[in-house]
């Protein structure tokens, strides 16, 4: 007390203009937390209007909490004021790195989002309040407030000049935080310098406080890589929103507005703009055929895309679906935005996961089922080859019902001509009748699959409603196939020769280079 | 937890400072240890004495692969009241397998060619346990793919990476080229030759081979000299030729026949719906997979961990002295025939009245490691297969348990090392196999596959080590032709033989076959 008392008027040995930076540092950091958050939910929620509308609403309101919260803080203003940017330079900072690990753990990204978001704004809220009364007294009042409050709005604009044109593109939302994080804690121990004479403790606590803080921020702006995988922005021609790496296979996803992309291994697995295409393709052609079947199984697909189309028919009773990777169908059933893809097909009743290799899933007698769907990775790697040999085709059949039919993604027959037919080969040698067919799905090219069965099938298609790409007349355009794409001799693809894997290598080579 | 860490740091740093840049151990053992019991027979001195008796009426000596075939076909039969004796603790003889968290895998014996035609019986048994699954339009046989080597079958590390295939031919000169191109000729041809006779120059069982004296001359000179006349003397044919004969034979260019050598390349006469001339059958266990599937039925008659001390011959009564090697008990067990189905250098010991042989019979030692790995280490070229040979590389090279795995990302796995010993005197060899200790054998593991994984020793958990001082027949020059091997065809009721050591050769189907028809043969005189 008598501290306070000897010296009446804080910042009386300070210069204004480090009065007047900090206030501008404050306002550019609290704006820079905001338009991280706003962008940062449209990367990874999409739909970048109402995200961000939404996110500088509830910020707002926020702040307007704060700054009503701060008349209850007495007493020891100027370490209060500290704390509250230490606590800003802690969770901005850390805000962006935060989200984006999260994205991947929590069932519903906007509970972590907003609690951020208001944990920010009230906080930020809370600072100029803070400083006007910390500052009363030095400053005739009116030429506080104008001071302030200039230097606040000119600090939001450099912030909002700052932000799309230096800070994403160079430092990426993750660093960005970390570096505003740590203007923050510089302003917390400015203070502490210049007010040292006026704080009620020896301002030891404050201090270690302020250091780790800032250590914690040097340290992230370093590792920032780590969090998002930097090279991926690189590798990928969209933003990284999120990438694991499972003991299978590294799952990224990236957005651009509404074009959200599934890579496994660097491979697209899907694009939410054309994959409907895909999936009804893969899905329909074969189902809408089948009058009797109910029991569907489905292998890879973790995606939950086809599980999607086939709940579109209201007589199927059960879905199997088995993919390799927990972390895929964990990611595709809680997950909001992914679950929005699918409409929730995970967690529909009918829909049993497990999570097993396919082939050792199948060694156990299974089913029998009425509709089998192989969405698996193209025959890419020995691993992969397997799941398209005579073997397993013979493992699957003991699984399928005397009238089911299968069908394979058997990837580009425009790009990997052989390794197509060499699909249709291997089933045909397995005892099927295969029917082969082709859609075009921009983000992939000409893509293939082969749907096949014991008995000839049902030639009426009884579509469900809704879909966007095939009707019986496409069906019959998918069913033929021009001259550059047509049947060529191959090879049986067996596990003691993997042709398909060799044909896939050296097609794909020969379109790449 | 950080004080824990801080006391295993500071119990370690002695062992540090005192072991200097000693590598650590690795855990393991020198593993069949039956070897022991074996030396009963050997030490001479008298023999345990029974103290009890039992009766049955067939005793079948030995469940490697021939026993346990006689036993097989004995048990189709009527005559189903046998017992099976073996030394070691499970079936299987040079085909045992072990097994342990990570995988199954070999001791021993771990793959067998395709069966060709003259392969009759090892073909029927293939039909029954579903191993051949039907034929196709021209009767070729179908073949489980599960159990058909899985693709790529082997890799080469040749100029400081893998290749596929096993035959070095990287940046050959014109020259070598030629010797390999004559040399595969020649191969082509003997594979479809006919003797003077009609019967297949080459083929397997070996004794179904032509008579032709003019082939039958190929058995008296060695695979090295016979290379020398035809002018295949370039390193890397050389190479090939050798390592074959080792991988085979247990025995170099310079100590096997060429009749031993030539019918490596060239009796398989496979006709495969599914699967080319060259692919193998195998399993994780190698081949005791296929000792499961002979002993399927018959296990409650097979004794193991019994020692057959000697037999003698009564009338029309054969009385088999056996010790349980964990009683230390000897029970005199009477039957009224007896297939001898032990290695034929045990056999003239135990086996009551058997005359002297013509000739010595020579053994060559192997060594079987394996090594439990956290990972089989990338290393460049190829990606990993079957069978990892390292062109001119001190050991055979090794084969990998998890290769016929379905599960896509096995990371753990077990990987076997086969090395025999060809430099000295087999009886030396044997000798110094002894004085060696499990440091010593894993020192010698790593070396043997320093070139493409020189971390090995760090992703080893563990290393197991086999020592066969007698692990297969070697067919020397004059052995398949001469007087001693045919003196082991001979045999008198009621003791009936059947070993792939009268064979000459060290194969499945020559063991199998011979079980066989042992039984029989013993069935047509029982009844
Ligand atoms: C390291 C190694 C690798 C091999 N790899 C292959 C391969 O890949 N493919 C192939 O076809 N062949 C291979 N072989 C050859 C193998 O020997 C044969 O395939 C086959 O297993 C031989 O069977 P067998 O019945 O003739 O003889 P054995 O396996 O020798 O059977 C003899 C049995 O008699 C038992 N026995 C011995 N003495 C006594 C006694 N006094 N009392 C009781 N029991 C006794 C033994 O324990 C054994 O079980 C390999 C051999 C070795 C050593």
């Amino acid at each position: 007390m008598s501290d306070d008392d000897s010296s009446p008027t804080p910042f009386a040995n300070a210069r204004p203009w480090l009065l007047l930076l900090s206030v501008f540092a404050i306002a550019t950091c609290g704006l820079v937390y905001e338009l991280i958050a706003g962008t940062l939910a449209s990367y990874l929620l999409g739909d970048s209007v109402t995200q961000f509308s939404t996110i500088i609403g509830v910020y707002l309101f926020a702040m307007g909490v704060g700054s009503y919260l701060s008349r209850y803080i007495t007493g020891d203003l100027i370490s209060f004021f500290i704390r509250v940017e230490f606590l800003i330079a802690l969770v901005g900072g850390c805000s962006a790195a935060f989200l984006f690990l999260m994205f991947g753990y929590a069932a519903s990204f906007r509970i972590p989002l907003y609690t951020v978001v208001v944990l920010i704004g009230c906080l930020v809220g809370m600072e100029i309040p803070l400083l006007l009364r910390i500052l009363e007294g030095r400053f005739a009042f009116k030429d506080l407030v104008s001071n302030v409050f200039s230097f606040d709005y000119i600090g939001a604009l450099l912030a909002s000049l700052l932000f799309p044109l230096v800070l994403v593109p160079r430092l990426g939302l993750v660093r960005s935080a970390f570096v505003f994080g740590l203007i923050n804690a510089g302003v917390g121990m400015l203070a502490l310098v210049m007010l040292k004479h006026h704080l009620k403790t020896s301002g030891r606590g404050l201090w270690i406080t302020g250091c780790a803080t800032s250590a914690l921020l040097v340290l992230g702006i370093i590792k920032a890589d780590v969090v998002t995988e930097w090279g991926e922005y690189a590798a990928f021609p969209d933003p990284v929103i999120y990438a694991e790496s499972t003991p299978y296979q590294r799952i990224v996803l990236t957005r651009r507005r509404d074009d959200l992309r599934l890579y496994l291994n660097g491979n697209l697995q899907f694009s939410s703009r054309d994959e409907y295409r895909y999936h009804e393709a893969l899905v329909h052609l074969g189902l809408s055929r089948l009058p009797e079947a109910r029991r569907v199984l489905i292998l890879g697909g973790g995606d939950g895309l086809a599980a999607r189309e086939v709940l579109r028919y209201p007589r199927i009773e059960s879905i199997t679906l088995v993919d390799l990777d927990p972390a895929m169908t964990q990611l595709f059933t809680t997950q909001e935005m992914l679950r929005q893809q699918n409409a929730s097909a995970l967690l529909s009743p009918k829909v049993r996961v497990e999570n097993q290799d396919a082939f050792t899933w199948l060694d156990t007698p299974r089913g029998p089922f009425d509709y089998v769907i192989i969405d698996f990775p193209d025959p890419s790697n020995f691993s992969l080859g397997k799941l398209y040999s005579t073997t397993f085709y013979q493992r699957l059949a003991k699984a399928m019902s005397p009238n089911a039919a299968l069908v394979v993604q058997s990837t580009s027959p425009y790009v990997a001509r052989r390794s197509f037919w060499c699909v249709d080969a291997t089933l045909r040698s397995c005892g099927f009748q295969t029917q082969p067919y082709h859609a075009l799905v921009p983000s992939f090219g000409e893509w293939g699959f082969i749907l096949a069965a014991r008995q000839s099938m049902n030639e009426e298609p009884a579509l469900p409603e809704g879909l966007r790409f095939v009707t019986a007349e496409v069906i019959r355009q998918l069913l033929h196939f021009p001259p550059d794409m047509a049947r060529v001799d191959t090879e049986i693809n067996r596990l003691n020769n993997q042709a398909l894997v060799r044909y896939f290598d050296e097609d794909w080579a020969a379109y790449l280079h | 937890m950080k004080r824990r860490r801080f006391l295993q740091a500071t119990a370690s740093a002695p062992a540090l400072i005192l072991g200097g840049c000693k590598a650590q151990t690795i855990t393991g053992s020198i593993v069949g240890g039956a070897q022991r019991s074996g030396h009963i027979l050997r030490q001479g001195g008298p023999l345990p004495t029974p103290s009890r008796t039992e009766k049955t009426d067939v005793l079948i000596l030995g469940a490697g692969i021939a026993g346990l075939a006689a036993a097989r076909q004995l048990n189709a039969g009527k005559h189903s009241n046998f017992l099976v004796l073996d030394l070691e603790g499970q079936p299987g003889g040079n085909s045992q397998g072990g097994s342990n968290e990570v995988a199954a895998y070999p001791w021993g014996a771990h793959y067998v060619p395709l069966p060709g035609p003259d392969c009759r019986e090892v073909r029927e048994f293939f039909g029954e346990i579903g191993l051949i699954k039907g034929h196709d339009a021209a009767g070729r046989p179908i073949y489980d793919e599960l159990s058909l080597c899985a693709d790529p079958q082997e890799r080469i590390f040749i100029h400081g990476q893998w290749e596929e295939g096993i035959v070095p031919n990287v940046g050959l000169t014109d020259a070598e080229l030629a010797q390999f191109q004559s040399f595969n000729a020649e191969m082509d041809h003997w594979r479809t030759a006919k003797g003077s006779d009609g019967l297949p120059a080459f083929t397997l069982p070996a004794d179904r081979s032509s008579r032709d004296p003019d082939l039958l001359a190929l058995d008296l000179q060695t695979m090295g000299d016979w290379m020398t006349t035809k002018g295949w003397t370039c390193e890397p044919l050389r190479w090939l030729v050798d390592y074959s004969c080792r991988d085979d034979f247990g025995g170099t260019v310079d100590q096997v026949s060429a009749w031993a050598g030539i019918h490596y390349f060239a009796s398989r006469h496979s006709d495969t719906a599914n699967a080319d001339r060259e692919t193998m059958l195998t399993w994780p266990e190698g081949n005791a997979w296929l000792v499961k599937k002979l002993a399927e039925h018959t296990t409650d008659r097979i004794r193991t961990h019994t020692l057959v001390l000697r037999t003698t011959t009564e009338g029309r009564q054969v009385h088999v002295d056996a010790l349980d090697v964990r009683t230390g008990e000897t029970t005199r067990i009477t039957a009224k025939a007896v297939v001898c189905a032990l290695p034929r250098f045990i056999a003239q010991r135990v086996i009551g009245g058997l005359q002297h042989l013509p000739g010595p019979l020579t053994y060559s030692p192997w060594i079987v490691a394996n090594l439990t790995l956290d990972e089989l280490p990338p290393s460049p070229g190829a990606l990993p297969a079957w069978d990892s040979v390292v062109y001119r590389g001190p050991s055979l090279g090794y084969v990998n348990s998890s290769h016929q795995s379905l599960h896509p990302v096995p990371r753990r796995t077990v990987i076997t090392q086969y090395d025999t010993l060809c430099d000295a005197p087999p009886a030396k060899s044997r000798e110094w196999m002894l004085t060696q200790t499990h440091e010593q054998w894993c020192e010698r593991v790593f070396r043997s596959l320093a070139a493409p994984h020189p971390n090995l020793r760090q992703h080893t958990q563990r290393l197991d080590i086999w020592l066969w001082g007698h692990g297969m027949i070697r067919p020397e020059p004059g052995f398949i032709t001469g007087t001693t091997r045919a003196a082991m065809q001979n045999y008198q009721p009621p003791v009936f033989f059947a070993h792939s050591d009268m064979s000459g050769l060290s194969l499945f189907e020559e063991a199998y076959t011979r079980g066989v028809h042992a039984a029989s043969d013993l069935t047509q005189w029982l009844t």
